[in-house]
């Protein structure tokens, strides 16, 4: 029998993820231009921290979807929409991984090491090269701007199955909502 | 003219005896690094130009002389915007101030091939008196030293207004380089 209902863990891990992205793309966009100031350095670090927090994180959602199957799509969705909808969440899941390992690469490269709160260095993976660094900056960019592009989609697709097609895809996903049987 | 014969003479006729003295330093083999922690995190840059002096007999350290030019203007901080704030008001002040200088005063042999180098370090119109340990390897008619030693950035007002705090930029800035000379 396929499942209903998303397990409570995923909810979580979906909304905590939700916020920790927003605010780390709020944040991204925000201090890249800001002129460089003690508070700058401070909002990198704290980026930087969020990022990996993300990144351990999508380990563990990772992990968590692999053994333990969200409920299927409606059978009234036309299966080009169906299709849709996975090539959408695999490209999410794309992006949740590729970007904080550009943003962490980027960070080697340019010779600013990541230390996870001020605490646990994590590896260089590269020398530090300023050309490599300023490439990694636009691909940093590059997919953030996709990301940005993929969650409009990802939203709008939530938000007309609710509205629209008026099926239960956005609530079963909301953290109250639990028909365990 | 007389006496410079004589003394060209004396330096063919005892090459052995004559002491060998570093004087000429290569700037493409050395290098004037700096390492600090920001927010606890060690980050370091560079200083791409410097010119010194240096007089170098490993027979006579004691007697040994360095002195050295920093342009602060050409500081590698590894950002484009951190070499732009650094060389500003509130950190180097180079219009003001465009070089740092190391004068040394008195050289203190440690036995081995290491050496004490006490010296006074003027930035931005602040002078220290400064301790640097140096090692050098000297092989025939190059010798390398290689040193570090720490100042703290406060003494010499580097980083002022938001900067002056050490919670994100600390004090402390270990100053290391790798001087290769030769001999003329």
């Amino acid at each position: 029998m396929a499942t209903q209902h998303y397990t409570s863990t995923a909810k979580a891990l979906h909304w905590l993820m939700a916020i920790l992205i927003f605010g780390l793309l709020a944040l991204g966009f925000y201090m890249h231009d800001l002129p460089l100031s003690p508070d700058k350095l401070k909002l990198y670090s704290w980026h930087k921290w969020a990022g990996v927090s993300a990144f351990l994180l999508l380990g563990f959602r990772l992990l968590w979807r692999f053994t333990h199957r969200p409920p299927a799509l409606p059978e009234s969705m036309p299966k080009l929409m169906q299709f849709a909808a996975h090539a959408g969440h695999l490209a999410l899941y794309a992006l949740m991984l590729a970007i904080p390992l550009s943003g962490w690469l980027m960070s080697s490269a340019k010779g600013f090491q990541t230390v996870w709160f001020g605490v646990l260095p994590i590896p260089d993976l590269l020398e530090k090269n300023k050309e490599v660094g300023d490439l990694l900056q636009t691909v940093h960019m590059s997919l953030n701007l996709l990301f940005v592009a993929v969650l409009v989609g990802h939203i709008g697709a939530a938000l007309k199955h609710h509205f629209i097609d008026k099926d239960d895809i956005l609530i079963r996903m909301a953290p109250r909502h639990s028909k365990e049987k | 003219m007389k006496r410079l014969a004589c003394a060209l003479a004396f330096a063919t006729l005892l090459p052995a005896a004559h002491a060998v003295e570093y004087t000429q330093v290569q700037p493409d083999k050395s290098a004037i690094n700096f390492v600090y922690k920001q927010m606890g995190v060690t980050v370091d840059g560079k200083f791409r130009k410097f010119s010194s002096q240096l007089k170098f007999d490993p027979a006579k350290p004691t007697a040994a002389k360095a002195s050295f030019d920093v342009e602060l203007a050409s500081v590698d901080t590894g950002a484009a915007e951190g070499d732009e704030e650094v060389a500003g008001k509130a950190w180097f002040n180079t219009k003001a101030f465009p070089t740092a200088q190391f004068v040394s005063t008195s050289v203190k042999a440690l036995g081995g091939n290491k050496v004490e180098v006490a010296g006074r370090l003027t930035i931005k119109g602040k002078t220290q008196d400064v301790v640097v340990p140096v090692t050098f390897t000297a092989q025939g008619n190059t010798a390398v030293f290689d040193g570090a030693f720490t100042i703290r950035r406060a003494d010499f007002t580097i980083g002022e207004g938001a900067w002056a705090k050490f919670d994100i930029v600390a004090n402390d800035v270990q100053i290391k380089f790798r001087i290769t000379a030769s001999t003329k």
